[in-house]
């Protein structure tokens, strides 16, 4: 099997000719990342360019620069996370910018009642973007109203997590080519998942078209609103995909019985070889992490060289905070520290 | 037993050139009302500038409504136990302005009134603010847990005009029917906040789209329509008296009007928000439009509209939950669910009006004569002679938009900020004291 053309392998004019939704912007005008509802295709386009450039830069020998040099990024994390907290930290490391971690315990149920404390607390201190991790749907946004810096969501609830759809987005568009006419299935926990959510946001916003796969129970009421087809059998869902993208099963959010056991839901839901047949040849396998191995995925596939790009998920996920912390900081700075 | 507060020597007044509003004799013409200290003496088209005794004091309205002061049938007063979001006075003070002259007040406090002493507690300080007439609930269950029944006999007699469980559901099977069956030997009545509470746990908004797309975990709306339908069941095997409080969904409106026909003893109320919003008001993780039950669709809501209209729904309360800053500056998902309605009960009622749904009078009849019937208070919610001077004056077509950092409650999560609104109360008397006048 060939190995999918990368984007910059293509002619210039084939190039032109895929981009459908019109060429990237020239500014990102927005004071924060808070969630994919409300970007433009071409806004998009502009922070997938420029993750681009560093993903080209992360390869090479010099992969650091000083263009955030004197920034402060504070990562705030609600949630306990190693790979996205990393990879923020490492996208601040590299543009040059003073990086300081903090994550809050989750064991307090009354967390909230310091959230806007903390905020102005860390805002006292004058940084120039927040990126906030946080249970609660919504608990970045209200944070972002109390802050003048820019504020970056890194998953808040179950409601967005920006930054993962545009690393997706960037490892698509790289294989691909293109954002657009692309079949991709989403499979899995979709009612506890904000990568779905911010992925259907973007998915729909390029000119792709979504599906949903997923026992009854984890598909949650009336999403077909978002524009998206819903599949419970997984067979029938995957017909035709151009990409595969599997959603971690989040037992730790669940109440009550939303499946009957790990074992059924692998049976019938979880990604291997036999059910993968039914997408298209040169279909892409992906997955946010972290992978429940045997719950949602089977090793097999996951490991699949020539199709799964899991791994490098992982690696454009530190070009796309890149870009998205240089837009931000850049703004903020503009604005004269008034975000 | 009542804790009506006996005004002395508030004189003789003649209010005249009013837009008289009797939701007893249901009529409304232009006319004017006499009172004598406490006590309404007259009232009828009869009543002129030329035809008042001697010895009144003459208030001309110019035209201005004049109709028996709100009764509030469901409203939590947050004392006590939660003087930081509210006291009986502070909702006094509130309910003035909203024309509100009689509240009945939730269990829900701390301690829960669930035995005599609570119940004259709650008469003693309202009796000493002097302000609305404010009667009580008595708890269904012991400490509102859902387990044994209240002394509900003595409560009754204490004055507790009727028993609920606050904002809990009364979920056991077994503890609704003996409550209603029980209650039946001094025609007690039963409040369901009618909520299924397995379907509806970690919910904090309507489910459907808009829950999607926001992230937050959604309880649909036929939670409350599986437990309204469960609980009529009980009326039917007991007999007892059974009122649904706030319901919000179009499936509860064509259940309980089914449920009438049939004869059975059932009666609701809801409150402005589920006719004056729709989840919308949510977007945007607003923590004031955060309510329970949540606001639901554009179809529900129109439902209630029609559920008002046709007389489905009895009446209208302002359901008053005073909340502090703290408890809605959280993420949604955290914040506590609940809206200050008394300052604007009217307003919003007369939306229904404005909007040509329902008759002045109609409206009218739902804040004061239908509730008061209800709970059995007897002398409220009417002009009638002899009765108590409890009377709301308003300017039906006045616009104003709502400031809740202008309101007096305690509290301001309204989620009718910055609403353009239309009608607004000029004065308030309780047993003939003005207790609220526009300006003064």
């Amino acid at each position: 099997m060939l190995r999918p053309k990368f984007f910059k392998d293509h002619p210039r004019e084939m190039r032109n000719a895929m981009s459908v939704m019109g060429p990237a912007a020239d500014h990102y005008l927005h004071p924060h990342l808070l969630g994919i509802e409300g970007l433009t295709p071409g806004e998009i386009s502009l922070i997938l360019d420029r993750a681009q450039h560093y993903a080209e830069k992360n390869r090479s020998a010099d992969k650091t620069s000083n263009i955030l040099a004197g920034a402060t990024v504070v990562n705030l994390f609600y949630e306990n996370s190693t790979r996205t907290l990393t990879s923020f930290e490492l996208a601040a490391k590299r543009l040059g910018a003073d990086v300081i971690n903090m994550t809050v315990g989750t064991s307090s149920v009354k967390k909230g009642e310091t959230l806007i404390d903390t905020a102005m607390t860390l805002n006292a201190m004058n940084p120039d973007a927040l990126v906030v991790r946080h249970g609660d749907s919504g608990a970045v946004k209200l944070l972002s109203e109390k802050v003048n810096c820019a504020v970056l969501n890194a998953g808040d609830g179950r409601h967005e997590h920006p930054t993962q759809a545009l690393l997706d987005a960037l490892t698509i568009r790289r294989h691909k080519g293109r954002l657009h006419r692309l079949n991709v299935a989403i499979c899995g926990d979709i009612a506890h998942s904000r990568v779905a959510r911010s992925n259907i946001l973007l998915l729909n916003t390029m000119g792709s078209r979504v599906r949903l796969v997923a026992p009854p129970t984890l598909i949650p009421s009336k999403i077909d609103r978002m524009g998206v087809e819903i599949f419970h059998d997984m067979e029938e869902g995957l017909k035709d995909c151009d990409i595969v993208m599997m959603l971690r099963l989040q037992l730790e959010r669940m109440e009550g019985s939303f499946i009957p056991s790990v074992r059924e839901y692998f049976h019938f839901h979880g990604l291997d070889r036999a059910k993968l047949a039914n997408a298209k040849p040169d279909a892409l396998i992906m997955h946010p992490g972290p992978m429940n191995r045997g719950v949602e995925i089977d090793s097999e596939v996951a490991d699949d060289v020539e199709r799964s790009v899991i791994r490098e998920q992982v690696e454009m996920g530190v070009a796309v905070r890149m870009a998205a912390l240089e837009l931000l900081v850049q703004n903020h700075r503009k604005m004269g520290g008034q975000a | 037993m009542s804790p009506a507060i006996r005004a002395k020597g508030a004189g003789k007044k003649a209010f005249i050139n009013a837009r008289l509003l009797d939701p007893v004799k249901q009529t409304e013409e232009k006319g004017g009302l006499l009172i004598e200290d406490d006590t309404i003496l007259k009232s009828g088209p009869d009543i002129t500038e030329s035809t008042v005794p001697d010895g009144f004091e003459i208030i001309d309205l110019g035209g201005a409504c004049l109709a028996p002061g709100l009764v509030d049938m469901r409203a939590q007063l947050r004392e006590p136990g939660f003087e930081h979001q509210e006291t009986i006075e502070t909702a006094g003070k509130s309910a003035a302005i909203g024309g509100v002259t009689t509240i009945i007040a939730l269990p829900n406090t701390d301690p829960v009134i669930d035995d005599v002493a609570g119940v004259e507690f709650i008469a003693r300080r309202a009796r000493k603010v002097g302000l609305a007439k404010v009667f009580v609930y008595g708890a269904v269950s012991k400490g509102i847990e859902g387990q044994e029944i209240t002394e509900m006999g003595l409560l009754h007699q204490a004055g507790a005009v009727a028993f609920c469980d606050g904002v809990k559901t009364i979920a056991s099977a077994r503890l609704l029917r003996q409550a209603l069956a029980y209650s039946t030997f001094f025609d007690g009545m039963i409040i369901q906040h009618p909520e299924e509470p397995e379907l509806s746990k970690g919910a904090s908004m309507n489910s459907g789209e808009l829950a999607t797309r926001l992230g937050l975990s959604g309880v649909s709306p036929l939670a409350e329509v599986i437990q309204i339908e469960r609980d009529l069941r009980l009326v039917e095997m007991t007999g007892g008296r059974l009122h649904f409080a706030h319901i919000s969904t179009g499936e509860s409106v064509e259940v309980i009007r089914k449920a009438k026909k049939r004869g059975l003893k059932v009666t609701c109320d809801t409150a402005p928000p589920y006719f004056a919003l729709n989840e919308n008001a949510v977007s945007d993780y607003r923590t004031f439009a955060k309510l329970s039950p949540p606001l639901r669709s554009e179809d529900d809501r129109q439902a209630i509209v029609a559920g008002l209209a046709d007389g489905t729904i009895d009446a209208i309360a302002s359901d008053h939950n005073p909340q502090d800053a703290d408890s809605k500056r959280l993420p949604f998902a955290q914040a506590a669910a609940g809206a200050v309605g008394f300052e604007t009960l009217l307003p919003m009622a007369l939306e229904l009006y404005h909007n040509g749904h329902m008759s002045l009078l109609d409206v009218i009849t739902k804040l004061t004569r239908i509730p008061a019937e209800l709970v059995r208070i007897k002398g409220a919610g009417t002009l009638s002679e002899g009765t108590a001077a409890d009377l709301v004056i308003f300017d039906l077509d006045r616009p104003w938009k709502v400031d809740p950092y202008q309101f007096h409650s305690k509290s301001k999560n309204s989620p009718f900020d910055g609403r353009l609104t239309q009608g607004r109360v000029l004065r308030t008397f309780i047993d003939g004291r003005e207790v609220f006048s526009e300006g003064a």
